[in-house]
């Protein structure tokens, strides 16, 4: 399967501090990809990096065959790139129904537009809330309208950056399925996450990052049964 | 028609208001012929401003872009409709004189906007770049009193202004000229109000606006759904920028003069007390509000300059602290809530 995202020797640093270094990352086409690591790995950094809000202090990102290391953040999402950042990024004074609106407008025929943001809606389980403010909305629900924002965009790769954070283990489970959906009509992920229950439902690869670099990767199932990774989790066991 | 002008970013959006739209369209067309030529003179001055709130409407309260500026570009186009209806010799060159003083305004804040915008100058420094512009303009036409400060036959004079311009005309039949002043030029302003509060009222219920909002709220997820967050905002500056050109041009035409104390720092405070205290959230709200406002302040100006200014003072303060959406909006939100409760009052009871 030939890979839709690359990174190559990608480092950031800040200041003197290096967040991610020599990370040599390739995402397959029509994968679900989780990316895990202990809090300060450079999960979200990395993230930045590959949608552009961050500059890279030394790489190369390919996406698509292109290389979009210069790009702009909107031209890299023109090509097929959308994101779910950690914390919900949505407009919360304006209502719900707008956020989805305004990601959709350049995506769907105007004719087609308000029929499609209902649509969206509803998938998000939105619809009764569409006039509210955003910023009304539990944690879960904003969750779920950035996922519905990024969706959007018909991507296709889709970055979450801890999509179930604060999320009830219901929600996380739903969230699962419709990473699963999204997967099964063709779209490729990447995703960041700690729950590893979430990770077992949903991944089909997984890398581990530690210290800003690339430290393991492979199945779940390859992932979980490393005593590497059990360690920088859970800490080097004492040995008496 | 109606759906392009109504929409999530306007108020007022029902048959009641577009009702109430046509009745004060109505009332504004009947008014020369109840009033005399020195009040409807005087109305058209108050017009004159509004172009100008409405472009910070349009870029403070839409875009989040506070700019105080409006006095610079105001300055600039105010300044070149002078220089270009003296050179041109007056007559109907005075229309063309118009026209392209508002387009050097909009070049104007296309390099200042793209400097700033694409050199990353965002919140509380964007107001301070384009207050510092407004400044330096007003200092620079400050000293330009001697003779060597001129354009061709235009004299800049300094504090004393630039003053020698036709105003606005159209050569009719029979060799005889239409001079747009006292009640022509009212009905001139009120069609160009007419005219640019409904392309406004599309520009905001659009794409374009949808956009412009959602960068007001959170440039970076705009950018993030594939918006190109600096172009929308350039353009929007180049409007509202432009708009506070054609006050300045209109301005010079009806008084055929213009001083740098139009550019200065009280001057540049009033489009920013006008907006924030109509409610900067919404067109409707700018165009009564700051009519409202300029026509009270020249009331009291009439008997007491420094008793308007402190008024405009209390109004900024009072809005800040008791309303910061702005009391136009406030009020009406008010009106419409009580009417809503009465409605529903009214409908328990026959139940």
């Amino acid at each position: 399967m030939s890979a839709i995202l690359k990174t190559i020797s990608l480092g950031k640093s800040f200041g003197g501090l290096a967040a991610v270094s020599e990370v040599d990352l390739s995402i397959d086409e029509g994968e679900i990809h989780c990316l895990i690591g202990p809090n300060g790995a450079g999960k979200s950094t990395l993230f930045r990096l590959i949608v552009g809000t961050y500059p890279p202090t030394v790489g190369q990102i390919v996406f698509k065959d292109q290389d979009v290391t210069l790009q702009r953040p909107y031209e890299r999402v023109k090509l097929g790139m959308s994101i779910k950042m950690q914390t919900p990024s949505i407009f919360k004074q304006l209502p719900v129904r707008q956020n989805i609106h305004v990601a959709l407008q350049d995506h769907v025929p105007k004719h087609l537009l308000a029929g499609e943001t209902s649509r969206l809606l509803e998938l998000l389980d939105l619809s009764g809330d569409a006039d509210k403010v955003a910023g009304a909305l539990s944690h879960g629900q904003q969750q779920w309208l950035e996922i519905g924002m990024a969706l959007a965009l018909k991507p296709a790769l889709m970055l979450m950056d801890e999509p179930t954070a604060g999320m009830s283990p219901e929600e996380t489970h739903r969230t699962g399925l419709l990473i699963q959906q999204l997967n099964a009509q063709g779209m490729t992920l990447l995703v960041v996450e700690h729950d590893m229950t979430f990770v077992r439902q949903i991944a089909q690869r997984v890398t581990v990052m530690h210290f800003g670099r690339l430290f393991a990767r492979g199945s779940i199932a390859e992932i979980l049964a490393d005593p590497r990774v059990a360690e920088i989790y859970l800490g080097k066991p004492h040995e008496h | 028609m109606l759906s392009l002008l109504n929409g999530s970013q306007t108020v007022g959006n029902g048959r009641a208001f577009w009702i109430s739209f046509v009745v004060v369209l109505g009332a504004a067309l009947a008014y020369p012929a109840i009033a005399d030529s020195y009040t409807v003179g005087n109305f058209a001055y108050f017009f004159i401003w509004v172009f100008m709130a409405l472009g910070l409407c349009l870029m403070w309260g839409y875009c989040g872009m506070l700019s105080f500026g409006q006095t610079f570009f105001f300055g600039i186009s105010g300044y070149s409709y002078g220089v270009l209806a003296i050179n041109f010799g007056g007559g109907g060159a005075t229309v063309a004189a118009l026209l392209l003083a508002v387009v050097l305004a909009a070049l104007c804040a296309l390099v200042l906007g793209y400097f700033m915008i694409w050199g990353r100058i965002g919140g509380v420094f964007f107001g301070i770049v384009t207050l510092s512009a407004t400044l330096v303009l007003a200092f620079f036409i400050g000293h330009t009193a001697g003779p060597e400060w001129h354009i061709g036959g235009a004299r800049l004079n300094g504090f004393n202004g630039m003053k020698g311009m036709d105003p606005i005309n159209i050569p009719w039949f029979g060799g005889e000229s239409i001079y747009f002043e006292g009640t022509s030029l009212y009905y001139l302003v009120l069609a160009l109000i007419v005219v640019v509060y409904l392309a406004l009222r599309i520009l905001v219920n659009s794409r374009f606006g949808n956009v412009i909002v959602a960068i007001r709220e959170d440039p970076q997820r705009a950018e993030l759904l594939g918006y190109d967050v600096r172009k929308f905002q350039l353009l929007t500056f180049m409007v509202g920028s432009s708009l506070a050109g054609l006050s300045g041009a209109l301005y010079t035409s009806w008084g055929q003069f213009i001083t740098p104390s139009s550019i200065g720092m009280p001057a540049a405070a009033m489009p920013i007390v006008w907006v924030a205290f109509s409610g900067r959230g919404d067109i409707t709200a700018t165009l009564v509000g700051a009519f409202l406002i300029t026509l009270v302040f020249q009331s009291i100006t009439v008997h007491s300059q420094q008793a308007a200014l402190l008024l405009m003072g209390a109004m900024l303060l009072t809005t800040v602290m008791v309303a910061p959406a702005g009391f136009v909006i406030g009020i009406t939100r008010g009106i419409a809530r009580f009417a809503r409760r009465r409605l529903a009052g009214t409908s328990v009871r026959k139940a």
